[in-house]
This record gives C-alpha cells, structure tokens and sequence, in this order.
C-alpha cells in the first residue's frame, strides 16, 4: 500500500444543499435549491424538474437564509448507538419558504412542551465528523433565539 | 371489472420463528390458506407475493418450489409497509380485469430482533443525518405527526395513549397477537419514551410472520365457498405534492385520497363501515387516520379514543385483532394479515373478538415515503 500523495483536506457539508464557501468558516455556510419559474414552488438543492407542477425547464436557483421557525417537533430518546439522545428533532419552517429536518438546541429535552410551537430558530454550522478520507463534514442545526 | 371474492385465507401467528426461514413462514400459510379455501396450488393462475427486506431474493418463486412449481407468473412486490397489501391489489386487478380466474396473494417478513433502528449501513457513516439534522427514522417521524396534531387541535399526549390501552386489551382476545397483555393508561404513559409523544408501548413490535389470501372470480368462487367476502375497492396511492413533503413525510394526504377513491368505488362511506383495521404502526398513527378514514371530523379524533368509540361495541371498532401495536408488524406480512382479519369478522369466524353481525370492513396501511392502500370488503 503506497501512500505517496498526501491529498489537500476539504470541509464537505453532510447534506447537498448545504453549500460550503472556499472561505469557510469565515464565510457562513447557507442553505440553497431550487424554485420554479411556473409554479414558484422552492425545493431544497439540485433538481430535474418541478416536484409540484413537473415543469422541466424554468427551475433557477435560490439561495435561503438562516432563520426561521419550529413548525412540529419530537424529542428522540432511542436513536442510532453513538449518537446523543435525547434530543429536540424538529421540522422548521424557514422564512424563506422551505422546511428543514434540524436537531434544536436551547430547549430541554425533558420537558416537551406545545409552547414550542413557532419558536424562532437560528441556523448554526459545526463539524460533525470526519469521512473515511479524513475531511471535514459539516452539518447544520439550529438554537433558540432568545 | 368483475367481482372478485376472497375464498380462503390464513395468517401465522406473529411473533419470532429464528428457527425457520422467511421461504417456510410463507410456504406454511400459504398451504392453510388454499386449504381454507379448499383447492390446493394446482388451481392457482397467478401468485403475488410481498416481501420488503428480501426484495431482491425472489420469495415468490422460491415459496412455488416449496408447495409445487407449477410455472404460474409470480409477481414479487415491495412497497415498504404497504407491500402485502399491494400484494393483494396486483392477485385482485389479475382476476377483476379477467385475465385469471384465480390468483393467491402472500405476505411474509422476518425481521429478527434487527428492530427499526437496524436498517441503514452502506455509505459513508459521517454523512448520515440522522440525529445531526432532525430525524427521518419512524419513530421520530411518528412522533412528529402526532405533535401536528397536538399543535391543530391541542390533542393531549393521554388522549394518544388511550389508543394503546385499547388496543393492547384488543390483543388480549386474539390468539394470533404478538403480544397478549393489556397496558393500563399509567403503564403506557410512564414507559419510556421512544420517540415523543410516543412510548413504548405507543409503538409496533418488530417481529417475523406471514399471511396468504385466495381471490376468485365470483363464478368460481360460488364452486369453493358458500361464504364468500366480496372485494368491494381496492385502492392504491401516492403521496402528491405538499410543501413540507419529503422534508416531512405526509402521511394524511395519501390517506385521505385513497380514502375518497375507495369510498367512491365500494359505493358507500365511513358511516357504512362495522370495523376497520387501520395501520397502528404509532398510537400517534391511529390517531390521525380516524379523521384521515372519515370515521370522525377533522380536529375530534381525541375525542373519538376519549368516548371509546373505537372500541369493540362502539361505534366504529377499529383494530379488534389488537392492532400493529399487539398483533405485531412483520412489514410485508401486516397487509395482507389485515384483509384475513376482516374476512374472518365477515364470515363469523373470530371467535372471542368477533364484532357482531360484521358485514362491511375496512383494511387499511400506509408505507412510508408514501404509498397507500385501502381495501373494502363485504359480505
Ligand atoms: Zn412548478
């Protein structure tokens, strides 16, 4: 097994439509997809056609802000070995018209509560792991705005 | 199309067979099942058979090896939990569209103690999402469903764990049922939480099993039975468009929509229903499908579980075999499980749990991401 070429590290994002800048983290990561020219329905990244109408040709990309807020949620207390638990699975609601799965930080996972409902949330980025060739991933979550 | 009636039908108990394999789950019911419908596979035009975690091992062909090969088109299917149950519909469109006169439809599983949180591997791990970014697993998909509930109508996570006391004491009668114990409300809610709001016992067991059904066409049928069940709809759908969708799974729509269509072709509605058996797979999932049937309006289904309604004598039983919660959940066995159930009802034949003078029945699932079938049958 030769080992000859130490490759460059690179900050990959867990999920596609999470884009990562050359400039990172001085440069926020942010959420993009796709919105069609027909219908205006938005999606999360790259797609063929529209998941809503199937117009094929009027898709342009959009970038979507960080903000948004809780639409439902659940706590998860057994989940994949290795990962923490519990911890606040949401659904949010992005100001910019499309919804994310995100874990929520800021809430105690004890004490569910439905005045959680439509609280404002903050996307965040950090890494979360390192690949097999050893590079960085990066995931988003999100926190409680005070 | 023409009607079609199911002539025999047969389930294997659910629960753990970690000395036999999947091929013999199936081949033992589907042998009870021409038995009870009184013909044997010689007089089988067509087999489908579901399977989901062996999918790609051709169940179908190797069941025909084992009971007599007699060189019949078989269909192998897997539509996650809906896959018995379309199973089912491709044995019932074989002989409705009268290109057979005769199919037979078996689902089987075996899920060992894998559990739902054991599928996945494959890929690079560091980019799994799971607990990074939300939740796409079953419970935490449940849960959240049940939470939108709670967020339209302020449903109370109780209400929720009525529906597991009363399903788990609908097992309690039925010899079939994975699990056979009753769970009073304070032992629901003080179980360890799964997923919220759903406990442990708010959640279907993993399990092994199968279940086979014989279709015929109504002049065949009268030469086997003298107590035919007559397939009044047998519907099939996606999950359409909506703006949250794949982000979070919509598991109302395809419901609803199917609901419509099988109301609309049987001719009748909720109101016409003596029992349904619905997909449980979460106390939280029942909930949403008593308003997602028409068994109650939008926002009432916590009062529906609330009065009891849903109960064996209430007004709309639902779940009497005890449900996926009890009876258990081999994935593409439940489908065609929950038409043998309501065949059973429908010819008297369920002895302590029987709903009385039964003549109309709704089989209900729903596999996640998404595919729906509902089937009505009659007497
Ligand atoms: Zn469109």
């Amino acid at each position: 097994m030769a080992q000859e070429t130490a490759t460059e590290k690179k900050t990959n994002p867990i999920v596609k439509f999470l884009r990562i800048p050359d400039k990172y983290p001085d440069e926020a990561a942010y959420f993009w997809g796709m919105q069609c020219g027909a219908c205006d329905a938005k999606f999360l990244g790259a797609r063929l056609a529209c998941g809503k109408c199937g117009e094929t040709d009027k898709l342009s990309e959009v970038k979507f802000g960080d903000e948004g807020e809780i639409y439902v949620f659940s706590v998860v207390h057994q989940t994949v070995p290795g990962l923490e638990a519990p911890y606040v699975g949401a659904i949010i609601d992005l100001d910019d018209g499309v919804s994310i799965r995100a874990n929520v930080y800021g809430l105690d996972p004890e004490k569910p509560d439905t005045s959680w409902f439509g609280k404002r949330v903050k996307m965040f980025t950090e890494v979360t792991a390192q690949d097999r060739d050893g590079n960085d991933v990066v995931a988003a979550k999100f926190r409680v705005q005070e | 199309m023409r009607d079609v009636a199911v002539v025999g039908v047969h389930m294997l108990k659910f629960g753990r067979y970690p000395d036999k394999d999947v091929v013999q789950l199936a081949s033992e019911t589907t042998i009870a099942a021409l038995k009870d419908a009184g013909c044997s596979i010689n007089d089988i035009e067509l087999v489908a058979s579901g399977n989901l975690y062996q999918s790609n091992a051709m169940i179908g062909q190797r069941v025909m090896k084992e009971i007599g090969a007699t060189g019949i088109p078989v269909i192998n299917v897997a539509n996650a939990c809906a896959t018995g149950s379309t199973a089912f519909r491709e044995a019932y469109y074989s002989v409705a569209s009268g290109a057979y006169d005769t199919a037979l439809a078996v689902g089987s599983e075996q899920m060992g103690k894998m559990g739902l949180l054991g599928a996945g591997g494959g890929g690079d791990r560091a980019y799994s999402t799971e607990g990074i970014m939300g939740t796409g697993l079953m419970p935490g998909v449940f849960g959240q469903a049940g939470v939108e509930h709670m967020r339209k109508y302020g449903t109370t996570q109780e209400q929720i764990a009525k529906i597991a006391v009363k399903n788990h004491e609908h097992g309690v009668l039925n010899p079939n049922a994975q699990y056979r114990k009753e769970t009073p409300l304070e032992d629901v809610l003080n179980a360890r939480v799964i997923a919220w709001p759903n406990t442990l016992y708010m959640c279907c067991p993993t399990g092994d099993g199968a279940s086979a059904a014989v279709l015929m066409s109504a002049e065949k049928a009268k030469k086997y039975t003298s107590k035919p069940v007559w397939v009044a709809a047998s519907i099939l759908t996606s999950d359409p468009y909506q703006e949250r969708n794949p982000t979070m799974f919509d598991i109302n729509t395809v419901t609803r929509n199917a609901a419509k269509q099988a109301y609309d072709t049987a001719g009748i509605g909720p109101e016409d229903l003596d029992m349904v058996e619905l997909h449980d797979c979460f106390a939280t999932a029942e909930l949403l499908h008593y308003e997602n049937l028409g068994l109650c309006a939008d926002g009432e289904a916590g009062k529906l579980i609330d009065d009891k309604e849903t109960y064996n004598g209430g007004k709309i039983p639902v779940n009497v075999s005890g449900g996926l919660l009890s009876k258990g959940h081999p994935l593409g066995a439940t489908g065609v499980a929950n038409i043998t159930e309501i065949v059973w009802h429908l010819r008297e034949e369920a002895g302590d749990r029987q709903v009385k003078g039964a003549k109309t029945g709704l089989a209900h699932v729903i596999g996640l991401g998404s595919a729906c079938t509902i089937n009505v049958l009659k007497r």
